[in-house]
């Protein structure tokens, strides 16, 4: 039977066209048009406002560190691949990503060699020497960020907003004047001198694009808009946050202290941007929700407790590492598959 | 006898190094290597211990019954342990104060009981020591390539004495060094980064050798029987 028709395909040119209907190719059999392309541009359309805000707000050098740090991962990608003999995929721009996110976890004012060994901590040890995009354990830029807390110096010279750093050198300590954050005063606890309002806008000194949470929480709705991301994590993670603050603060107001501490440092931008990254945030919307939750609780904890001020770094990295056992959590049925009985004896 | 200690220190250095293939002794090898000097002393009380614990296991291995070996092979070791530890201790005290508590544990490095029980309870006494001496040079070789990149990345300088003075400088007084280096999680990095290199350097000598020998074969094969080497060409 079967060789008949291929005969017939074969041999009759006319036939070919009815061949070609009957082709049967598994699912899913209709597409969305997204790609890892069009979902990092949409990710770095959604993170540019906060990042040009941190660019008004610290001046020039921001601009630079970005420019750095962007062009270094994306030529660490193209270098790593071209030496694995992978294929080069720069142009898919999740490389550029990785170095937007990086150059935002920065303050303005450190020296240009960091973002470079940033870029080359995210993309070549943690993304392409894990088998490249989409195989990482944990979030290149984060991890990047941890590891430049090796010169813990150079990564907490923050400026106080509108202090603009225009120039290409900075000599910390005569050019510009470092301004506790108002997550270091929340830490030591006090309610930061900085109103909540200002903190909401980001009028506030920290690192160039995790200051204003408007402007993330917009660029956030823009990725649920674009159903880039879910709103499991996000909500998750801040909605933690502020219960546990709310009920145990440590200065002030509960109300109060609990937005001090949801505008403060960078929960936004990584509750929205990093936790769901998605080669390492879990699946299944169960699982997203006890991974948002996890971050929470680890956040503040380290907050509370830790000799850090900010712990979302940590708790990130922390529960990407954790996404393996999440996905097991709350994976659907398969259909006809039946719970295993206990043998009864 | 001679090829058999070449062959017997191609081992223990490269083709089964105990740090890089044999991924044994990991705790000494994460813990001492923050300074070339450090590993060096490392190096050399293990290559001293591996030496005499193998030579008397082996001079013992037909008295010592088969049930109590272990803890035999224990006391034994840590007799040589405990002698060393001393020596260091009377001899290089900035050493011993850098090292700490890595003397004492050799005892129970694993790296040492393998031996004696891989090879010195099974082989003739001057074997057994010179597979001391060659396993012992691998970790040593091996604890100095984690050091010497730990260190220059870490603070700049090179073969500093142990208690952090002296060494040379490298990138120049600018350098403003990477702590995360001297750190645990910067040791198993460059662990990684180590024994990845080792890895490729070994595979490419391997192949290099194993062409030349394919290539000699087929050659010797050519004059013997054609049809024979024109199929080993297709397979390679």
């Amino acid at each position: 039977m079967k060789k008949d028709s291929n005969k017939i395909s074969t041999s009759d040119g006319g036939m070919s066209a009815e061949a070609e209907l009957l082709q049967v190719s598994s699912s899913p059999h209709m597409k969305a048009r997204a790609s890892t392309r069009s979902i990092m541009i949409d990710v770095i359309i959604a993170l540019l406002p906060a990042y040009i805000w941190g660019i008004c707000v610290f001046g020039n050098r921001a601009l630079l560190i970005g420019a750095v740090s962007v062009i270094s991962c994306a030529a660490f990608e193209g270098i790593t691949q071209f030496i694995l003999r992978r294929p080069v995929t720069i142009s898919d721009f999740s490389a550029c990503v990785t170095g937007l996110l990086l150059a935002m976890n920065l303050p303005v004012t450190v020296p240009l060699w960091i973002p470079v060994v940033g870029a080359f901590f995210a993309i070549v040890v943690v993304k392409q020497l894990f088998g490249g995009i989409g195989k990482n354990i944990v979030n290149p830029a984060l991890a990047a960020r941890v590891f430049l807390f090796s010169w813990a110096s150079d990564m907490t010279g923050f400026v106080k907003a509108g202090d603009r750093v225009n120039s290409l050198a900075v000599n910390s300590g005569a050019d510009v004047t470092a301004s506790a954050t108002p997550l270091a005063s929340l830490n030591s606890g006090a309610l930061p001198s900085e109103t909540i309002s200002d903190m909401f806008v980001g009028n506030i000194s920290g690192s160039i694009g995790e200051v204003s949470a408007i402007l993330l929480l917009a660029g956030g709705i823009y990725l649920l808009f674009r159903k880039t991301i879910t709103w499991h994590i996000p909500v998750s993670f801040i909605g933690t946050v502020a219960v546990i603050t709310y009920l145990f603060p440590k200065a002030g107001d509960s109300f109060d202290f609990m937005l001090y501490e949801i505008f403060a440092g960078g929960l936004m931008l990584g509750a929205i941007f990093m936790a769901t990254d998605y080669a390492t945030s879990p699946l299944t919307s169960a699982g997203r929700v006890i991974y948002g939750v996890g971050c929470g609780v680890i956040t503040v904890s380290i907050r509370y407790f830790g000799g850090y001020a900010e712990g979302v770094s940590f708790a990130v990295l922390i529960m990407n590492l954790l996404t393996w056992y999440l996905d097991n959590l709350g994976m659907p049925k398969r259909f006809g598959e039946t719970v295993k009985k206990k043998k009864e004896s | 006898m001679k090829s058999n200690v070449g062959k017997q220190f191609k081992d223990g250095v490269i083709a089964n190094n105990p740090v890089f293939v044999q991924l044994l002794g990991m705790c000494p090898t994460l813990a001492t290597t923050t300074a070339v000097v450090n590993a060096l002393g490392m190096g050399a009380a293990v290559i001293v211990v591996l030496m005499f614990s193998n030579l008397f296991i082996s001079l013992l291995r037909k008295i010592i019954p088969k049930q109590v070996r272990i803890a035999s092979y224990i006391v034994i070791i840590s007799g040589f342990v405990t002698a060393v530890e001393l020596i260091i201790k009377a001899f290089f005290p900035s050493i011993d104060a850098a090292l700490g508590l890595f003397i004492p544990l050799i005892v129970v490095n694993c790296i040492i009981l393998a031996r004696a029980e891989a090879f010195a309870s099974k082989n003739r006494p001057m074997p057994s020591m010179i597979d001391g001496i060659a396993t012992g040079a691998g970790f040593t070789f091996a604890l100095v390539c984690v050091a010497f990149v730990r260190e220059l990345l870490g603070t700049g300088k090179i073969f500093a004495s142990a208690d952090g003075t002296g060494g040379l400088s490298v990138f120049g007084g600018g350098y403003p060094g990477a702590p995360i280096f001297l750190l645990p999680a910067g040791a198993f990095l460059t662990l990684g980064f180590v024994i990845a290199a080792v890895q490729k350097i070994a595979s490419v000598i391997d192949k290099r050798s194993q062409n030349k020998k394919t290539a000699e074969a087929s050659e010797t094969a050519c004059g013997v029987a054609r049809d024979l080497s024109y199929n080993e060409d297709e397979d390679t």
